[in-house]
């Protein structure tokens, strides 16, 4: 097949400068409509993704977007909104219509740009963080459906067992984006960035008793394609684990030590993510209130917040409110060191932001993890497990079990059950509960073998006890 | 012995539309039949088992209010166009956010690469098909002043303060959306609906004092295809004190059991249940692949006889409800499991036909950056014969499970959870202790198995419900009566 879409028409480097100079534009002409200042992310990007099924193309997907959010101040009043009309004639009434929809909201004295000194200089020079990989747009679709079709027979090859699932699919999303914020004296900051992320992964199935399916997947992903696993790496992985979950069953009630693998961890990391946030504190949804400075978690847990880390998925240069970027040690020797704030949450505080805000095109600007990294400890995963003499081993967790405001945490989770430090019978359909302050303070064990595939980082991870529900 | 006329007294009349969204000019008022016809002409130029177009303008807003303010107002619209063809198994897909000839015709070639079969004619003739009328808004909430919705919040915020000293935080939002599709099919069809959605959410935060300083949060959340009227129906005070009664009930929630007991779920937001056991597992594109461990049991019991599913995209003004799904075929009532024995899975046009079936109404798509899928519209159980205070009575000890959050399946073994946020200790036949919040955990066809008894008192959930697959959300309507299930898991802290 021949590569579709239109290379010449991929964002490079002249579009970084394109999308840098509508943000500056934008934000001047909503201050001169009457905003008194204002802040704009405008973003171009380039996906192309196809999936490959029994060894034949399913889907071939490409497209080109484009997004522009604009927030208005106005007397401590704010809108937000957003629009995929680059028109000239087009952003000026977006712009006009922006500054009249500020008369709706009610004053708020908190609700104004970081401070001047607090935003990133006007001609600041940005840390190159090595985002972007020109040999990402060397795979077309041609290729990328060579490249599944590959993962996907791998997968195959382990076991006459297996069939095709979900199938494998390649993914690859090349993006330019800006952010720019003004106010009366003229444009304040004005930055850009560009980078490439990529991703492949396969499922493939096989038949369990009672027509119960089981699913194995795997996948790989960086910003480089030199980052990814091979495809017959990525495959080979996905069926082991299909074949390994044959005959799950549920196990009876009890309460046992707990090993989550890397995967499972990063889950664990991301409700910690949430509870942390300026957000949820100063809106009292969570039972982190007021515990900065207090022991949250095992003196075995390290966590930061890292967004200046070369070629990871979650780095930036810079904040979505134009802060700079910086390096935050969230919990040191369990000891919870900050919440991660904006600068609407900060203030709330009492603070000043700590360089976290994230910003969608749609959203406001909100808390947003970077590279989110439970530091690995000195044990291998096998290590914790083989000193287990009868546990479960966890590698998925299904549902949203989780109250931000007690703590309280109950999530469905299948794996495999440890006896005497070995992994034995798979197990399905039982749930494991416990207070999530509880979970983090019963962490006996943190793991070498970190998962760096995505902004969320974790090791295995060992708690001491859970109550699992089961038979 | 199910009285499925419970259900139709909420099916609208089809009413002729001459309203405010009839006359709203969008861009996509610009697109021609002769546009269309040249875009699928081109789609086509490489052969191809189908095609379509899909245009969307979706106009959205949302206000916020918390700290008794108007905290943010939001506006935004989405404009575009996607195209498809469709070969064998495969689909090319492309789409564009600008209208302009050469941006569309950029992206019909694109989604055309699929195909390499040689070109095919395109549509002599395109045809307007009319279309049934399941939500008749004459002046969606869009139309109204934006004042208006701000009372609205003022409204719900004031009745949550007053309602008790204990409450510290309260949110309340208003989100809407106009939506508007047009389709063209390869064979000649074209449609216009405009899908109109509101949405209410009412969330706060109780402290009490001393006693360990107990926080606990609550919330109560509605709407569906519906303009400004929904607030007659359902007021803003209306969930305010919803959410807090969840609240306060739950302040003094003990440790719920683990294990399996038996549990009865109260009539509406238990629906959860329906979508997560048996919906996912019976949308046809996990069918045809044997993915689903429903496939291939069409005509075998799956649930118990008391059990009749069905999925329903015609219920006046419910949020899932449909007159036109995203690919062409009019919103329908099917009915999936009947007295227990597996009837039909939910189709799109591409499983149907290679299923060789029709299509059911279930082809939808989040926006016109992606395909369509099979997906739920509204999704029920019909009622049964008991008496829900009989239900209650004829359990010794286990869980009355009110209010959930959401569920999650996995497909492939039928495994699914779903969260409880507001449930009780049934102990002597009596609803007693409040339990925090846990996850009921069971496989599909067996957790269906076990429906022991089942209410005659039907509600649809007044919920904000929305569907996730593969990463594509579609709002989608659940409903059940009253349920007992003899046996499912119940992921406590206590054993």
């Amino acid at each position: 097949m021949k590569a579709a879409g239109d290379v010449a028409g991929l964002p490079g480097s002249s579009d970084e400068r394109s999308v840098r100079e509508i943000a500056a534009r934008v934000v001047e002409q909503a201050v001169k409509a009457g905003g008194q200042s204002a802040e704009v992310v405008v973003s171009r990007t380039s996906e192309m993704s196809v999936r490959v099924r029994a060894g034949e193309p399913e889907l071939v997907h490409e497209a080109q977007s484009k997004h522009l959010g604009l927030r208005v101040f106005r007397d401590h009043r704010s809108s937000l909104t957003y629009t995929s009309d680059f028109s000239e004639a087009g952003l000026v009434q977006f712009i006009e219509n922006a500054v009249s929809l500020c008369r709706l909201a009610e004053p708020d004295p908190l609700n104004e740009l970081p401070g001047r000194d607090e935003l990133l200089p006007k001609d600041a020079v940005l840390p190159d963080l090595h985002l972007w990989d020109d040999n990402a747009l060397t795979i077309d679709a041609a290729a990328a459906i060579r490249l599944a079709k590959a993962c996907e027979a791998a997968a195959l090859s382990v076991s006459s067992a297996l069939r095709a699932g979900h199938g494998s699919s390649y993914g690859r999303s090349v993006g330019v984006g800006a952010f720019a914020c003004a106010d009366e004296s003229g444009v304040l900051f004005c930055g850009s960035n560009r980078g490439t992320y990529q991703s492949q992964s396969v499922e493939v199935l096989c038949d369990d008793t009672g027509g119960k399916k089981r699913s194995g997947s795997y996948w790989s992903g960086g910003r480089f394609v030199s980052q990814l696993l091979s495809p017959e790496a990525i495959g080979t992985e996905a069926g082991r684990r299909a074949l390994r979950r044959l005959g799950a069953e549920k196990i009876a009630t009890c309460e046992l030590p707990i090993v989550f693998d890397p995967e499972t961890a990063r889950a664990l990391l991301r409700t910690l993510a949430g509870v942390i946030a300026g957000g949820a504190i100063y809106r009292k949804a969570s039972y982190l209130c007021g515990r900065e400075g207090t022991v949250i978690a095992s003196p075995l847990v390290n966590i930061v917040d890292d967004p200046l880390i070369d070629r990871a998925p979650g780095s930036r240069g810079f904040d979505g409110e134009g802060l700079p970027s910086r390096r935050n040690v969230v919990v040191q020797k369990g000891v919870l060191q900050t919440y991660l704030l904006d600068t609407y949450s900060a203030r709330k505080l009492g603070r000043k932001s700590n360089g976290c805000a994230g910003r969608s095109g749609a959203g406001s600007p909100h808390v947003t993890t970077s590279n989110f990294i439970m530091e690995p400890g000195e044990i291998s995963g096998e290590a914790l497990v083989s000193e287990v003499s009868r546990g479960l081993y966890v590698t998925e967790m299904m549902g949203f079990g989780f109250n931000a405001v007690t703590g309280d945490f109950s999530r469905g989770a299948g794996g495999f059950l440890i006896v005497d430090g070995k992994l034995t019978q798979p197990v399905s359909e039982v749930t494991i509960s416990a207070n999530f302050d509880d979970l983090l303070k019963n962490i006996d064990g943190v793991g070498s073998d970190i998962d760096r595939r995505s902004s969320t980082m974790a090791p295995t991870v060992r708690v001491s006890k859970m109550m699992i529900a089961g038979k | 012995m199910h009285d499925v006329a419970h259900v139709d007294v909420a099916r609208s009349q089809a009413e002729p539309s001459s309203d405010w969204s009839a006359q709203r000019k969008t861009p996509l008022s610009a697109i021609t039949d002769e546009i269309a016809r040249r875009l699928l002409l081109t789609a086509l130029s490489r052969g191809g088992d189908a095609a379509d177009l899909f245009f969307e303008y979706s106009d959205n807003a949302s206000y916020s209010y918390e700290e008794e303010k108007v905290k943010t107002t939001s506006r935004g619209v989405t404009l575009g166009l996607g195209v498809r063809v469709l070969q064998g198994e495969a689909t090319g897909y492309a789409y564009t956010e600008e209208l302009t000839d050469e941006a569309m015709q950029h992206a019909a070639r694109t989604a055309a690469q699929i195909a390499a079969s040689g070109g095919k004619a395109p549509p002599v003739d395109i045809k307007w098909p009319p279309l049934p009328t399941f939500y008749s808004v004459p002046v969606p909430s869009m139309a109204a002043p934006p004042e208006d919705k701000l009372a609205l919040l003022r409204r719900a915020d004031r009745t949550a303060r007053a309602c008790d000293s204990r409450i510290v935080k309260v949110n309340a939002g208003l989100s809407e959306e106009w939506r508007e599709i047009r389709l063209f099919t390869a064979d000649g069809r074209a449609y216009r609906d405009v899908q109109p959605l509101v949405r209410f959410v009412v969330s706060v935060v109780a402290e009490q004092s001393g006693d360990g300083n107990k926080r606990q949060g609550g919330s109560s959340s509605g709407g569906g295809r519906y303009g400004m009227e929904y607030f007659d129906a359902h007021s803003p005070e209306s969930h305010a004190q919803e959410a807090v009664r969840v609240a306060l009930a739950m302040l003094d929630a003990k440790e719920a059991p683990a294990g399996e007991m038996e549990v009865v779920l109260a009539a509406g937001d238990s629906g959860i249940l329906l979508h997560e056991a048996v919906g996912h597992g019976l949308e046809a594109d996990f069918n045809r692949k044997k993915a689903s461990n429903y496939a291939d049991r069409v005509g075998q019991p799956v649930a118990s006889s008391l059990c009749t599913v069905v999925d329903d995209g015609t219920l006046s003004g419910s949020r899932g409800s449909i007159n036109v799904d995203d690919e062409g075929e009019p919103g329908q009532r099917n009915v999936l499991i009947e007295n227990g024995v597996l009837r039909a899975y939910m189709q799109d046009a591409l499983s149907a036909r290679l299923m060789g079936t029709n299509p059911t109404g279930n082809g939808r798509r989040e926006s016109f950056r992606v395909a369509p899928m099979p997906r739920m519209t509204n999704t029920y159980l019909l009622p049964g014969p008991h008496d829900p205070q009989e239900i209650l009575a004829s359990v010794k000890r286990g869980v009355y499970a009110r209010r959930f959050s959401g569920g999650q399946v996995d497909i492939q073994s039928g495994d699914f959870v779903f969260s409880l946020t507001e449930g009780y200790l049934i102990e002597d036949g009596r609803v007693t202790a409040p339990l925090k919040g846990v996850q009921l955990i069971g496989n599909g066809p067996d957790v269906l198995t076990k429906v022991s008894m089942l209410g005659n008192d039907f509600v649809l959930s007044d919920g904000s419900w929305t569907c996730g697959k593969e990463g594509q959300s579609v709002p989608v309507g659940i409903g059940t009566p009253t349920v007992k299930i003899a046996a499912i898991t119940v992921g406590g802290t206590k054993a």
